[in-house]
């Protein structure tokens, strides 16, 4: 066939050159003063996991109160402080940026491009979040916020909340509001304009559509909850009366506005995840994503139902039936596109030849759990039944199963996949599946009973119970558990900390994987490639991998991470 | 994990034994009918069985979770099925299979079936929950009308406001509760109901958003400033004494703002009542008299400041 002597043809290899002298002194500056995307998205998510331990610290507080009747380890009063922030940290401080955090680094990998479209707003973004979270963490120093994370008045006016915790709470609204915008507008921009040559809409990354469809619905919901925190503000300080009802304003209008930000900011919190475990479970069964078209289109339909949802928080507020029935109607529908890409990632398993990496495990393990999740969902949306869960136990294990077993879940993942490709290093597999199972088995034991404990008639938000109501026994399960499960994260986190310096050099593609992040060094220099190459599928890291294959005669083995999996 | 697996196997095998297509309802009828018998199942049904409303949110819930366990065994099953049949070392090739329309069309389908049964099945039992009945014979509720709050068919109720404060429920029986409160007989904490009578709520709260909500005799419904929501409940059996919660984070106490509602027999219901008034109106009488001396002796003004 060829004339050319493959035996002898060398294979070639991913290599970029550095364009850049890095600094030889006071090389913190290169971080103070960046505007790369990787540099920017490393800090995002050293940041945001700063902010998960903190957030995690005020968890166990709770769960330590709650985990025998009458405890009086923490008062009403820290309690509700403690709520508050741990809700306030956990949203606004690390599941939101941390999904920007991997979208600033991959998301330009992914397409291709040399940076973001606007790197200098891309810092702006990184520092207008630390001011966010410094200025929050301050209010500890005086009075935190007590009036939970949604912040309902009159409990948030200034009749009932004097002290200045709740206008740290706006400031922090504020700041990270604008962070993240100014973050959508610049990974709205790189993704419509900075794609490699090739890469149509149909070959996009589904990590990339994620991203590009969490961007805009930030712009869609963030400019609203802006206008009630302020609105909050003026009650608070300027004399109006929004939601003041003795003045002819209405607390409901508060709930409305607040939760028509707060359904897609729920969504903004799974969908890059989504996109994540999207990335990761085609690597690692060998095969295509099942249903790419399916996947994309339905993250699309998610986001548009996403603002069509919002008022089944409020089904216990006076509303007219119709209205509820409309709502229960919608949060079905939504449910569908979810439904969607459950299947199809089963199906993504389905007869693969799958590689168990730590990542596929917490790929996996989130299928499990997130189902959990969603299907608890189904159960709120209908409103009669929602009556007595809601502001209950039920619900309280819902959200943790979506967000702790659905984003926190898809976050590991998305480290462990990806932290060769930033550090260089890969993180010890032995440990990183001990953390999985740990964390699976504490998150399980924490979260699951706690929906017998709402059935059981506890509400939320309490600090403290009296025996003999049925609930002691579900609360020692669920503190107990909770101790698993943070022993579980912090696994994982010593193993962040010490594969940096410890961990086997990885090479620029150690998973054998589908999409152009990997055809660079690990990690990647400042100018992230020395050229793109066309693209023509979905996969073009694989494309080049066959292609090599054909040129050189070198058999890519199919299941390239055979080093990974435990026979 | 791998006693779930094999169980796991060993359902699907069954299942392809008997014929897949028997084999969910049959499950769903194994599952329903041992939530029926084990109507106090405390980890994971509904508390019901102080009113009729309550008994309908409950039964509705049963049916949800049937069909939610189905769909979650399924999908384990195939996730759980997968990665230990198509480990790579078991499975070396993967199949390159991009999609197959009919079967996601087929799974959406199957998925918008399961929603529009529920949904069916809630508008069926709204009327239940939503639409108070007529109380029982024996009772000797006040005839009223009211535009918006629940009424019974033939009008007879007993009103009760329950009003909410930071930390405490306050509960004022009688019909114009709403209007002329002061004058009606009122008790704390712990409400007294009539069995076998319409009990309609009106629910108002005098400083932040609280939510009213006794498990057993119904959902909750939230007590907002500026307005008056409504419930009903209609207590089917005496002698009981059903526990509630504020569920709505309302300060620093919510956690103590408890209710409870004892339900008595008619003819106690009404002693109790009468008895209450007599001992209200003894202690404003008291008040008055005080005022007076109060007022005689010059710490008063005659207006009765200080």
């Amino acid at each position: 066939m060829s004339t050319i002597d493959h035996a002898v043809r060398p294979v070639p290899q991913v290599l970029v050159h550095e364009v850049q002298e890095p600094r030889k002194t006071r090389q913190w500056l290169d971080w103070v003063m960046t505007t790369d995307h990787k540099k920017i998205g490393i800090m995002y998510l050293v940041l945001t996991f700063v902010f998960f331990l903190l957030g995690g610290v005020e968890a166990l507080l709770m769960r330590s109160q709650l985990a025998v009747p009458n405890n009086t380890l923490i008062s009403g009063e820290h309690y509700n402080e403690l709520l508050t922030l741990h809700g306030t940290t956990m949203i606004f401080l690390f599941v939101v940026p941390v999904m920007a955090g991997f979208g600033n680094y991959f998301m330009p990998l992914m397409i291709g491009a040399r940076d973001m479209a606007f790197p200098r707003l891309n810092a702006l973004s990184f520092w207008l979040l630390l001011c966010g979270g410094i200025v929050f963490y301050a209010s500890i120093f005086w009075h935190p916020p007590e009036a939970g994370w949604w912040s309902y008045p009159p409990l948030s006016s200034i009749q009932y909340s004097p002290s200045g915790g709740q206008d740290a709470w706006i400031f922090l609204i504020h700041l990270t509001g604008i962070s993240s915008l100014a973050g959508a507008i610049n990974f709205y921009a790189t993704v419509v304009n900075m794609r490699a040559p090739g890469m149509t809409w149909g070959r996009l990354p589904l990590f990339v559509w994620s991203i590009l469809i969490y961007a805009v619905l930030l712009i869609i919901a963030l400019p609203v909850v802006a206008a009630a925190v302020t609105m909050l503000l003026t009650d608070r300080h300027f004399g109006t009366h929004w939601f003041n009802a003795v003045n002819h304003g209405s607390p409901v209008l508060w709930e409305n506005l607040f939760w028509f930000f707060g359904h897609p900011e729920v969504y903004i919190m799974i969908l890059p995840g989504f996109g994540i475990i999207s990335e990761v479970l085609p690597v690692f069964s060998r095969k295509p994503i099942f249903g790419y078209k399916a996947i994309a289109a339905s993250t699309i339909v998610i986001a548009f139902l996403a603002t069509l949802v919002w008022a089944h928080h409020l089904f216990t507020a006076p509303m007219p039936l119709v209205v509820l029935g409309f709502f229960m109607l919608s949060s079905f529908l939504i449910g569908i596109p979810t439904g969607v890409k459950i299947f199809n990632w089963t199906a993504t398993l389905w007869r693969g030849s799958l590689v168990m990496t730590t990542a596929m495990w917490w790929a996996c393990g989130f299928i499990i759990v997130f189902l959990i999740g969603g299907i608890t969902g189904i159960f709120l949306a209908v409103f009669p039944v929602d009556w007595q869960l809601n502001d209950t136990y039920f619900v309280v294990a819902h959200f943790h199963y979506v967000l702790m077993g659905g984003s926190v879940f898809t976050i590991m993942a998305g480290i462990y996949y990806w932290y060769p490709k930033m550090t260089g290093r890969l993180c010890n597999e032995r440990l990183g599946k001990a953390s999985f199972w740990v964390t699976f088995f504490g998150f399980n034991m924490t979260f699951f009973v706690q929906h017998a404990l709402g059935l059981s008639g506890m509400p939320r938000r309490i600090y403290t119970y009296q025996p003999g109501l049925g609930w002691s026994t579900y609360n020692l399960i669920s503190s107990i558990g909770s101790y698993i499960l943070a022993l579980g994260l912090l696994m994982s986190v010593y193993n962040f900390v010490t594969s940096y310096k410890k961990g086997e050099i990885a090479g620029p593609d150690p998973w054998k994987a589908n999409t152009l992040e990997w055809f660079t060094t690990s990690p990647p220099p400042v100018n992230n490639f020395d050229s793109v190459p066309r693209v023509r599928s979905v996969e073009p890291m694989r494309d080049i991998r066959l292609e090599v294959e054909a040129q050189t005669g070198q058999l890519q083995k199919t299941g390239g991470s055979e080093q990974f999996a435990r026979v | 994990m791998q006693p779930a697996v094999n169980f796991v196997r060993s359902i699907l095998g069954a299942g392809r034994r008997v014929g897949v297509k028997w084999l969910a309802p049959l499950v769903a009828a194994g599952v329903y009918l041992s939530l029926a018998q084990s109507a106090s199942a405390a980890c994971c049904t509904l508390k019901s069985g102080g009113s009729p409303n309550a008994t309908s949110i409950a039964s509705l819930y049963d049916i949800i979770l049937v069909l939610a366990i189905i769909v979650f065994l399924a999908v384990m099953g195939f996730v759980c099925y997968s990665v230990f049949a198509f480990r790579a070392h078991k499975h070396p090739v993967a199949v390159q299979i991009h999609g197959n329309t009919r079967l996601e069309l087929g799974l959406t389908l199957s998925a918008v079936l399961i929603l529009v049964v529920i949904a069916t099945v809630t508008f069926i039992k709204l009327p239940g929950i939503v639409n108070a009945p007529n109380s029982d014979a024996s009772a000797n509720s006040v005839l009223s009308a009211s535009l918006t709050a629940p009424n019974p068919p033939n009008g007879q109720k007993l009103t009760i406001c329950v009003t909410g404060r930071q930390f405490i429920w306050r509960y004022t029986y009688g019909a114009n509760c709403n209007k002329k409160g002061w004058q009606l007989p009122y008790s704390y904490q712990e409400m007294v109901v009539p069995a076998g009578e319409t009990v309609n709520l009106l629910i108002q709260s005098s400083d932040v958003i609280h939510s009213w909500w006794v498990p057993a005799l119904g959902g909750k419904v939230d007590a907002v400033p500026g307005f008056t929501t409504y419930a009903w409940f209609k207590a089917e059996h005496a002698n009981e004494l059903y526990h509630g919660q504020c569920a709505q984070l309302c300060g620093r106490q919510h956690a103590f703002m408890t209710a409870l509602v004892k339900v008595v027999t008619p003819q106690q219901y009404t002693a109790w009542i009468t008895q209450q008034s007599k001992l209200i109106n003894a202690q404003n009488d008291q008040v008055a008299q005080l005022r007076r001396d109060l007022i005689k002796q010059g710490i008063l003004t005659p207006s009765g400041t200080f």
